[in-house]
């Protein structure tokens, strides 16, 4: 959540509203009532193992004949086993194995996974090249037949088959910590500490492990339910410490006695499914509680807040500056009271309130404005792409006379590349990574203009050459990795035009490019819109791409069109304070910074010193 | 792609051979005495050195190791101490047994997975909340328990299915079918759990991308854009997921195998490792280790197709 | 350290603060191998105390990495960087952090660039703290610093998240000046923010300079952010400086090609202008083309 600078003047103390307070981790995981009762069973599991003694007083590996399959009830208040045991002692004795065995694989898995996991994403080169591929290594072998190796050599001992686990599952947690350690190095604020003349070790301290630690939290709970499981089947096998009471044998003297009392089954299994649910389900709730904290959690990073940003309160909408563009009647496409609202914490919140525009064949019209004004989601309504949340309503949305509203999916989509389409701002990330370029344009054409392979493949290739790419064979056989930024959006200029549409909707679609290119794209971008007579509504928040190329400026301020004019109008004579603060703040005409006094205003080169 | 496939094959080699020396070296550098082990604990100390010399335990330990790995690697793994039989055959005989199972698993879990984890996340709602459920049923219910579950109600109470015993599929195929069903529903519950949640994260990653509102955009229907574009990029971590289960799936088996009674590797591996038979355990896990190397050859081979970033340079 | 007096600057030459000559980094490639990849070609490059120096590019230019060397943060492959007349470029960790006093930096993403899991105030006042201020001390030299960005005192107590990228922005600039240096690396400092915050961003840079005489090496990618914020520009292209001078001289009238190109290709708020600039650039391309 951002609050937006609102007060201009210099001397205004910035404008932080009061915000919710951030609460801790443990606290936000106490609100979860899923965590707490995992937490309140793992207690409880806990509790009862360890005072064991306390809550029983048979004996755990005392047999006797008599008592053999005896009913829950009296001296056995759970019954006894083939063998005459108690089975509450041995499920409360069994606990201790467990929990025993389970703290012994988590705390070798964490001693060797953490510091090594460390070391090697900090420090990386030759050190993090051993330990990822031994830890490749060990995570390749099958866990059960090195135990089962262990267990053949040492003999039959579980807490030393567990300390093993703990080998076998420490990659798992060195790569993780790596993992993490990796994805904080790059962000800029280590960076930042460093030279702010932090050491090492401080920076490792304050900056590092505290993202490594929740993860690790998480892994670790999860781990110590792998290690119960583990252990019971061990123990099921008869490959346990001999005599001893757990839950794993348990299943064993139930397997044994399958046919005539499955009943058997069901304390140890029960122990064993609740216990490891508990653990999971609290890794769950850690990680949701996680999610909600700025903390960044690997594979999860927490994408830069471009969901739109949205004025909670609707005003009354008396549409200061209705749209002077043409009338609906030869207008290619007609948006009345636009109205894009998203669901949030309190209630809804609105991002485009109101907003009316028109386009005409061959008219050039800019959205202008500053992020979360709404101008994206304009753009995105037209084209049918806002995400599945967003609720959008309008008077009308109508593209050549037909109400695109109205349409069902199939009639859209027949609309949809072939009579409108769309140009994206990032070139990279708008093509699928897995295809070859040349399958990605044929698709569509194909699709709509229902043309053979062979056509379809021409067609690409002119669309190539025709928006300037020197080699259109080998970029037709190149997958998106291995061209650059500005050809990609050559490439996706040219499958928005490959079906000769009418109208182009191209958000931002020059911000990601250098300026040199840009100037490029735009003028490509121009001469098809001339040469096809296109309508195109280019959304931009740079007012020199609009003075390059645009007929009409529609200006856009939180989700409301604030003023709309013809360009020329627009930078002459600007109507509305919001137009004017924004043309003020163009550094474009400012001055020039003069020299230091006491340098010579003839360029005194640079390179050259005394 | 070919240099990256040699590649992988040598690692694969490398992993095998370096795996099965540490086994070996933890087999007899532990100390146990291996011979006492094997004639009992009634036998004279004469008895017992007799049976050393004859083991060959007395010989320097390289000796050995050279020995065994020279013999390895013609696929020759010895005999074993108890039953004086050749592992080699040993394992031939099982191994069709194992393999059944697990990858009936393997298949049963894949396709489970991918129908579970990519309806949660184009759906929702209460698919999503049955993946949920599935994913900790999956996780705190262990395979072997599972199985027990299994053969106590659907076996022995209601009788539908055999609780013990395998049939192979030369003899009758319904027989082979029925009889590695139970095994191989247990053994893929887990791997159907870790791999689902897998793809219904994946699944939603790739469909928050951009391309995806660009194929939109450009008028492709929501199933060619759903199966064409977005599971294929979402289908590289869930393989990557897959190979790791299965790697559980052939742990699995060895408790599986014992619950039901199939005369397999695993249920093999377990009665070799109580008798301390280190020939049977050394072939066994050389075996595992194997079965393991291939399939993840399979899934660098499948994750190159899949990626051309691995594939085109 | 020697912090600068807030008068105006002195009025004789004032020696060159920063001075890199020659500077070349290398980057090991990715691949067995290939020859590494020069990310900087030998760029020499002088900044006096209280001055702006602009250094525009594009991407791949080398301009960051440029800036990244002079804090220490990338390899020197040859070639020397000088603070105050002493190397900088082969210093031991220890010395190193030792000059986070005199260097200090700005980056271009206020997301990334602070802690998300610290508080505004912990993350203003660790560098003190590191540096041996007392806890008291760091807390009034925050206040006094959340009062020169123009935040708001009570700032210090929250996430980063709970602001605006301008007021992040402005939490990365009082970072940067909380141990009085005499020069700050600025790497794309106003790129990530709407046009109004970033003219504003812009006059707290040139206000903050004005009152303690520090100096910028301020990287963009933007011809009018560099014109106005710098008394001199250097112009990267490939690892090189191909022009440099008076900030004036250099975007009004350019001398080297690409800087041309460069000018040209920068649309101006203007159609009737952009127009003309648009056509001057077409013929340049012909005759550059040609």
């Amino acid at each position: 959540m951002t609050v937006p600078e609102t007060n201009p003047g210099p001397a205004a103390p910035g404008g932080a509203a009061p915000l919710p307070r951030r609460s801790s981790l443990p606290r936000r995981l106490l609100r979860n009532p899923m965590a707490v009762v995992c937490l309140a069973v793992l207690a409880l599991v806990v509790l009862a193992s360890v005072c064991a003694p306390l809550l029983t007083s048979a004996s755990p590996t005392r047999s006797s004949l008599n008592d053999a399959f005896a009913p829950m009830g009296g001296s056995h208040p759970l019954g006894a086993d083939s063998v005459g045991r108690d089975i509450l002692a041995r499920l409360l004795y069994g606990g201790r194995v467990s929990l025993l065995g389970g703290a012994i694989a988590v705390a070798v898995a964490l001693l060797i996974g953490v510091p090594s996991g460390l070391l090697a994403g900090y420090y990386r080169g030759r050190l993090d090249a051993v330990a990822s591929w031994v830890a490749s290594l060990v995570m390749a072998a099958p866990a059960i037949m090195v135990l089962l190796v262990a267990i053949a050599a040492i003999g039959p001992n579980t807490n030393a088959a567990m300390a093993v686990l703990g080998v076998i599952l420490a990659p798992g947690v060195f790569r993780l910590v790596r993992a993490s350690v990796t994805s904080v190095r790059e962000e800029l604020y280590v960076d930042a500490a460093r030279v702010s003349g932090l050491g090492d070790a401080r920076i490792v301290r304050r900056h590092i492990l505290p993202v490594v630690q929740a993860p690790t939290i998480i892994q670790s709970a999860q781990m110590f339910g792998v290690a119960v499981v583990i252990q019971a089947g061990i123990e099921f096998l008869g490959l346990g410490s001999a005599g001893q009471a757990t839950w794993g044998a348990m299943l064993n003297d139930a397997f044994a006695n399958l046919y005539t009392a499955p009943g058997l089954l069901v304390a140890p299994g029960l122990a064993i499914v609740v216990s490891v649910a508990a653990l999971g389900l609290l890794a769950n709730a850690l990680r949701d509680a996680l999610l909600e904290s700025g903390y960044a959690v690997p594979g999860a990073r927490a994408r830069r807040e471009k969901a739109p940003k949205a004025r909670k309160a609707a005003r009354a909408s008396t549409d200061p500056a209705a749209d002077t563009g043409a009338d609906d009647g030869d207008a290619l496409l007609t948006v009345r009271n636009l109205k894009v609202t998203y669901p949030s914490p309190g209630g809804e919140s609105t991002v485009v309130d109101g907003v009316s525009l028109s386009v005409r064949r061959g008219e050039v019209v800019g959205l202008v404005g500053e992020s979360g004004s709404g101008k994206s989601q304009t753009a995105f309504s037209v084209l049918g792409l806002l995400p599945p949340e967003a609720r959008c309503e309008a008077d009308r949305i109508s593209f050549d006379g037909r109400d695109l509203r109205r349409l069902d999916r199939r009639s859209l989509n027949s609309l949809r590349g072939r009579r409108i389409a769309y140009v994206p701002q990032e070139p990279m990330s708008n093509l699928d990574p897995s295809f070859r370029i040349g399958t990605q344009l044929a698709d569509p054409v194909r699709l709509h203009l229902g043309i053979s392979a062979k056509e379809a493949r021409e067609r690409a290739l002119a669309l190539l050459e025709r928006v300037g790419i020197a080699e259109p064979e080998r970029v037709h056989d190149s997958y998106p990795h291995q061209i650059s930024g500005g050809m990609a959006q050559r490439v996706l200029i040219a499958g928005a035009v490959s079906c000769d549409p009418d109208l182009l909707i191209a958000d931002e679609p020059t911000t990601a490019l250098d300026v040199t290119v840009q100037a490029e794209v735009l003028d490509l971008l121009r001469e098809l819109q001339q040469e096809r007579q296109m309508g195109l509504v280019l959304v931009t928040h740079n007012f020199g791409v609009v003075a390059d190329i645009c007929d009409r400026v529609l200006v856009m301020q939180t989700g409301r069109v604030v003023e709309s004019a013809p360009v020329r109008r627009l930078f002459t004579d600007p109507q509305h304070p919001y137009t004017r603060m924004l043309l003020a703040s163009t550094l474009e005409d400012a001055p020039p910074r003069t020299p230091l006094p006491d340098i010579p205003p003839t360029a005194a080169p640079v390179q050259e010193k005394v | 792609m070919v240099t990256f496939l040699v590649r992988r094959v040598l690692a694969g080699l490398v992993l095998l051979y370096v795996l099965a020396t540490a086994a070996f070296a933890m087999m007899s550098l532990t100390g146990t005495d291996a011979a006492r082990n094997v004639i009992g604990t009634m036998a004279t100390q004469e008895q017992v050195t007799a049976k050393t010399r004859e083991l060959g335990l007395d010989r320097p330990w390289l000796t050995q190791y050279g020995d065994w790995l020279s013999h390895a690697v013609r696929g020759d793994f010895g005999t074993s101490w108890f039953t004086g039989e050749p592992v080699t055959d040993t394992l031939l005989v099982k191994a069709p047994v194992s393999l059944s199972i697990v990858v009936a698993g393997l298949l049963l879990a894949t396709v489970l997975s991918v129908a579970l984890g990519v309806a949660a996340a184009v759906r929702r709602g209460s698919l999503d909340r049955l993946l949920q459920l599935t994913a900790i049923v999956g996780y705190a219910v262990p395979s072997f328990l599972m199985a027990l579950l299994l053969s106590a109600t659907v076996a022995v109470q209601l009788g539908w299915l055999p609780a013990t015993g395998y049939v192979p599929f030369t003899t009758s195929a319904s027989g082979w079918l029925q009889s590695i069903t139970l095994p191989a529903i247990s053994l893929s519950v887990g791997a159907i759990a870790a791999t689902a949640q897998q793809i219904r994260g994946s699944v939603i990653d790739v469909l928050r991308q951009d391309f995806v509102r660009t194929l939109r955009s450009r008028g492709l229907s929501e199933r060619r854009v759903l199966f064409r574009h977005v599971l294929r990029n979402a289908a590289p971590p869930a393989l990557t997921v897959l190979s790791l289960q299965f790697i559980g799936l052939v742990g699995g088996a060895v408790v599986t195998e014992k619950v039901f009674g199939l005369p397999g590797v695993g249920s093999t591996a377990a009665e070799a490792t109580v008798n301390g038979d280190t020939p049977l355990v050394m072939g066994v896990a050389v075996y595992l280790v194997f079965i393991v190397v291939v399939v993840n050859l399979l899934v660098d081979v499948a994750y190159g197709w899949l990626n051309p970033k691995v594939r085109v340079r | 350290m020697t912090a600068v007096s807030s008068t105006a600057p002195a009025p004789t030459s004032p020696p060159n603060l920063l001075e890199v000559d020659g500077l070349v980094v290398e980057y090991a490639a990715k691949g067995w191998r290939r020859p590494p990849f020069r990310a900087l070609r030998g760029v020499s490059l002088d900044i006096r105390a209280g001055e702006t120096v602009g250094l525009v590019g594009e991407s791949g230019s080398g301009k960051t990495t440029l800036g990244r060397a002079v804090l220490g943060l990338a390899p020197v492959t040859e070639g020397e960087i000088r603070y105050a007349g002493r190397v900088i470029s082969a210093l031991g960790g220890r010395e190193r952090r030792a000059l986070s006093d005199e260097i200090q930096v700005v980056f271009q993403d206020p997301y990334t660039s602070l802690n998300p899991a610290m508080t505004v105030g912990d993350i203003l006042s660790e560098p003190l703290l590191v540096s041996g201020t007392s806890r008291a001390d760091a807390d009034a030299r925050v206040r006094s610093l959340l009062d020169d960005v123009r935040l708001p005192a009570d700032a210090a107590h929250r996430l980063p998240r709970e602001f605006s990228g301008g007021q992040r922005q402005r939490v990365a600039i009082a970072r940067a000046l909380c141990r009085d240096p005499r020069l700050i690396v600025c790497d794309e400092p106003v790129s990530a923010l709407d046009l109004s915050t970033q003219s504003r961003v812009l006059d707290l840079f040139v206000e903050i300079q004005e009152r303690t005489g520090v100096a910028y090496l301020f990287i963009t990618h933007d011809l009018s952010v560099v014109r106005c914020v710098s008394h001199r520009v250097a112009v990267m292209y490939r690892g090189e400086i191909v022009e440099s001078g008076g900030a004036a001289t250099v975007t009004a009238q350019p001398q080297n090609p690409y800087t041309r190109r460069l000018m040209l290709a920068a649309p101006v708020p203007d159609p009737d202008r952009q127009r003309e600039r648009r056509e001057q650039r077409r013929s340049l391309a012909t005759a550059q083309g040609g």
